[in-house]
């Protein structure tokens, strides 16, 4: 029992230390990469420390709302996650998020989790993206949306 | 809806955080609450069982050697193609008919007949294949195993499976290797309020207008003034599924 | 009746022994690297595609999962039946069983286009889907066959072996029918559309899983130098004849059904006319090699006790049945799908109204054959650590 104490204090100390060591790893480097969109913000969505936390159940809780319900536009998308955070080389062509030293793989390869979500999801922002996000621009459809131009049904 | 999680909760996490960060003699930013980023997109409804979605294809305007609906489609979703036919994705295709008995030609696309009672529904084991409210049927890719049942179920051979690790998608249509998908009635239109599918808009700029979609549960949209109007049909009737999609002069 | 008693099977030579589970394992570790390759690079890699959406690897699966459940009959008979002369060979009956699910669900879950998923296939189920039965028949299969060898293999439980034996039964004819019954109703498909699917797959596996126990048993017998009766061996060979002959009875049912729907009689002459590889495989695999030629070595009084003989009307009928589902599933899917009743397809950008071809590549082939080597190799360490062979099983003097 009273070892088992001893072995727990220790394993206290060293937690603590490694804490540290990790706060100082991370707040030595920059949150966010450079030459992204996000190099340029305040804030993400939310503070930085709850995003870190909390970003998995963001957008897991996100993709249910947007593929079961249709819900679109919402606050944490992962798709904006990449237009945000995707750094320009010099080209000015992004690169890929999950790239070597890119955001989301910079911290998902420090703690070895692998992220499934580009298994499926593009890498890098949509040059076609937000073709439907405003609701108001529908100019590239031919004509009204109710009758096309010229079009005769029956 | 709300989110289980197995984190601690913020609070404490905070003052810890910062209780380690002040000893070891670190800065830290405050944590600045702004909407900056979010916002740019207004959030939409989602889908409503207020509505079905479907489409009418007229056989009889659809042009023969016209492919502007698959092309439409593949542009839209960024359906590539691999020069591999037997296992490309085809979320549309266009069939050519003629009828045995009298020799008559007819031509249509054929794609996800969005089923009211879809089979490829009933025989996944996940629920990764399932109908939205609104009556359009999807595959939730979080959730496919990749078990090929669904391709298996369907009457209309309407579902691909992803034989290949894919890049730069389209961010309205995510999409990767060993899920299945079909044509989602271009799902992220309907949400965005935009009433026209990728393959009508094709068809109708290419002059011919032989695909109509709208609301099947509105008796004053025009598709349903349409069905009402018109005789249609709906591909394998015989098995009762109750199609969105419909046929005229076929 | 004198007192059975149960050994571990020692191996005459130990070289041979562990030569023998080193092959396996080295079948297993091409089968998985087959795996590998086919999941990294994706499907395309195999034979299969958007047409012929499940391949050889189902093919092996099925097969397995098929004669896993067949192969608990010998023990059933025995507990729930009352067959004295089957009770000694219960054991490993059990053991067959798990072995043989083990290696086909290995072939069907390493074949899934995402198989680091198994967890949503094990926490999402849709009660309307027969593989979401499927996967509660398969996991529980286990564990009451594994409950069942316990009541068997330890006198202290024994008294529960006659009421665990009927659970197990009547879970090895849900897990049969389950499995027949993925092909049973699927409605679009002309072949698959038939409710006579589910009692002819709790037959085949009757046959399947018999024949291979004959093998199997009769290998490790030579294997560890143990005797093995005419008595049993003939008792084994003549149910197995009535099982081959069952199956081929619920083949001719199937097929005449289908031809007297004349909906249906594209897919029928499709399999026993002109339908190539497919008709071959009908008339040469499964006919020919699955159920005459068994038959005449089984009945013929040339071969009365010849061990030669029921050896080989056992593999006659593992290689016919493998034949049976080939044809059943790739051949179901390789026929068109009839959209459009009264119309031939002229034109098509997905392959509508023509035959699809499937050519098996070696990786699938390979995955396969790692499934009989998984279920093999767990017969061999399971009857070497545990006591699942009586010492002999030559018949009683009574």
């Amino acid at each position: 029992m009273r070892s088992s104490l001893i072995s727990n204090r220790y394993l206290i100390v060293l937690l603590a230390a490694l804490l540290l060591s990790a706060t100082q790893l991370f707040a030595g480097s920059a949150f966010v990469t450079k030459g992204s969109k996000a190099a340029s913000l305040d804030s993400c969505v939310a503070p930085t420390d709850v995003m870190r936390r909390n970003h998995m159940d963001f957008l897991q809780h996100g993709r249910d709302d947007t593929v079961i319900d249709g819900i679109r536009g919402l606050d944490y998308s992962l798709s904006e996650c990449v237009d945000c955070h995707a750094a320009t080389d010099v080209s000015g062509k992004s690169m890929p998020v999950d790239a070597e030293g890119q955001f989301c793989q910079e911290c998902h390869g420090y703690v070895a989790v692998s992220p499934a979500c580009f298994q499926c999801h593009r890498t890098t922002p949509d040059a076609k993206a937000n073709k439907y996000g405003n609701h108001s621009d529908k100019s590239f459809l031919v004509g009204p949306v109710s009758q096309p131009a010229g079009i005769q049904r029956d | 809806m709300s989110k289980k999680s197995d984190q601690p909760s913020m609070d404490r996490r905070q003052f810890i955080g910062g209780t380690v960060a002040a000893a070891g003699a670190v800065t830290i930013a405050p944590g600045v609450i702004l909407h900056a980023v979010a916002g740019s997109n207004e959030q939409t409804e989602g889908a409503s069982s207020e509505h079905r979605w479907g489409m009418v294809i007229d056989a009889n305007k659809c042009a023969d050697g016209c492919s502007a609906c698959v092309d439409a489609c593949n542009n839209e979703h960024e359906l590539t193609d691999l020069g591999r036919p037997e296992t490309d994705a085809a979320w549309i295709r266009t069939v050519k008919l003629k009828d045995k008995q009298t020799g008559n030609i007819s031509r249509l696309p054929v794609m996800c007949q969005h089923c009211e009672h879809p089979p490829c529904v009933d025989v996944c084991p996940t629920n990764a294949s399932f109908k939205r409210v609104d009556g359009v049927v999807l595959v939730d890719r979080h959730r496919c195993i990749g078990c090929r049942y669904c391709m298996m179920a369907c009457p209309y051979k309407a579902r691909s499976f992803i034989h290949e690790a894919l890049t730069d998608q389209s961010v309205y249509a995510p999409r990767g290797k060993g899920c299945v998908e079909s044509c989602t009635l271009c799902v992220h239109r309907i949400d965005e309020g935009v009433m026209q599918t990728a393959c009508q808009e094709a068809c109708d700029k290419a002059g011919h207008g032989a695909i109509l979609f709208g609301d099947l549960k509105d008796p004053n949209s025009e598709i349903s003034q349409v069905l009402k109007k018109y005789n249609s049909v709906q591909i394998r009737g015989d098995l009762e599924l109750n199609t969105g999609v419909r046929y005229r002069n076929l | 009746m004198s007192k059975m008693y149960y050994r571990e099977l020692y191996c005459g030579s130990p070289t041979r022994f562990w030569a023998g589970l080193a092959l396996l394992g080295t079948i297993i570790a091409i089968g998985l690297g087959a795996a590998y390759y086919m999941e990294h690079q994706g499907h395309w890699v195999t034979g299969m595609s958007n047409q012929i959406v499940w391949g050889l690897p189902h093919v092996f699966a099925i097969f397995l999962i098929v004669a896993a459940s067949g192969a608990l009959n010998v023990a059933s008979i025995g507990s729930v039946f009352g067959g004295p002369l089957y009770k000694p060979l219960g054991r490993y009956s059990g053991l067959l069983a798990i072995g043989l699910l083990a290696g086909g669900l290995m072939v069907l879950v390493l074949d899934l286009g995402r198989p680091d998923r198994l967890i949503v296939a094990m926490t999402e189920y849709n009660f309307k889907s027969i593989f979401a039965w499927n996967v509660i028949l398969y996991s529980g299969f286990f564990a009451i066959v594994g409950v069942y060898l316990w009541t068997m293999m330890d006198r202290s439980v024994s008294k529960f072996n006659r009421p665990v034996g009927f659970v197990a039964f009547f879970w090895r004819i849900a897990l049969t029918t389950g499995t027949g019954s993925i092909f049973g109703f699927l409605v679009a498909r002309e072949a698959y559309d038939a409710a006579i699917m589910a009692p002819m797959f709790v037959i085949m596996s009757f046959s399947y899983g018999l024949a291979f126990f004959i093998i199997t048993l009769i290998a490790a017998y030579i294997w560890g130098d143990r005797e093995i009766g005419d008595l049993r061996l003939t008792r084994l060979k003549n149910l197995l004849g009535v099982f081959v002959g069952a199956v081929l009875y619920f083949a001719l049912a199937y097929n005449l059904t289908n031809l007297y729907i004349t909906q249906h009689h594209g897919i029928e002459s499709f399999i026993l006319l002109n339908g190539g590889v497919y008709t071959q495989m009908f008339w040469i695999g499964q006919v020919l090699i699955g159920s005459i030629l068994p038959l005449f070595l089984i009945y013929s009084p040339a071969f009365d006790k010849s061990r030669w003989a029921i050896a080989a009307a056992s593999v006659a009928v593992l290689i016919g049945g493998f034949f049976q589902i080939y044809v059943i599933v790739i051949g179901g899917q390789a026929y068109p799908m009839n959209l459009f009743p009264g119309k031939e397809v002229v034109e098509s950008g997905f392959f509508d109204g023509v035959v699809a071809s499937y050519t098996p590549t070696f990786p699938e082939a390979a995955l396969g054959v790692a499934g009989i080597a998984v279920a093999l190799a767990m017969v061999a360490v399971g009857a070497r650590v545990f006591k699942v062979f009586p010492e002999t099983l030559e018949d009683p003097n009574d």
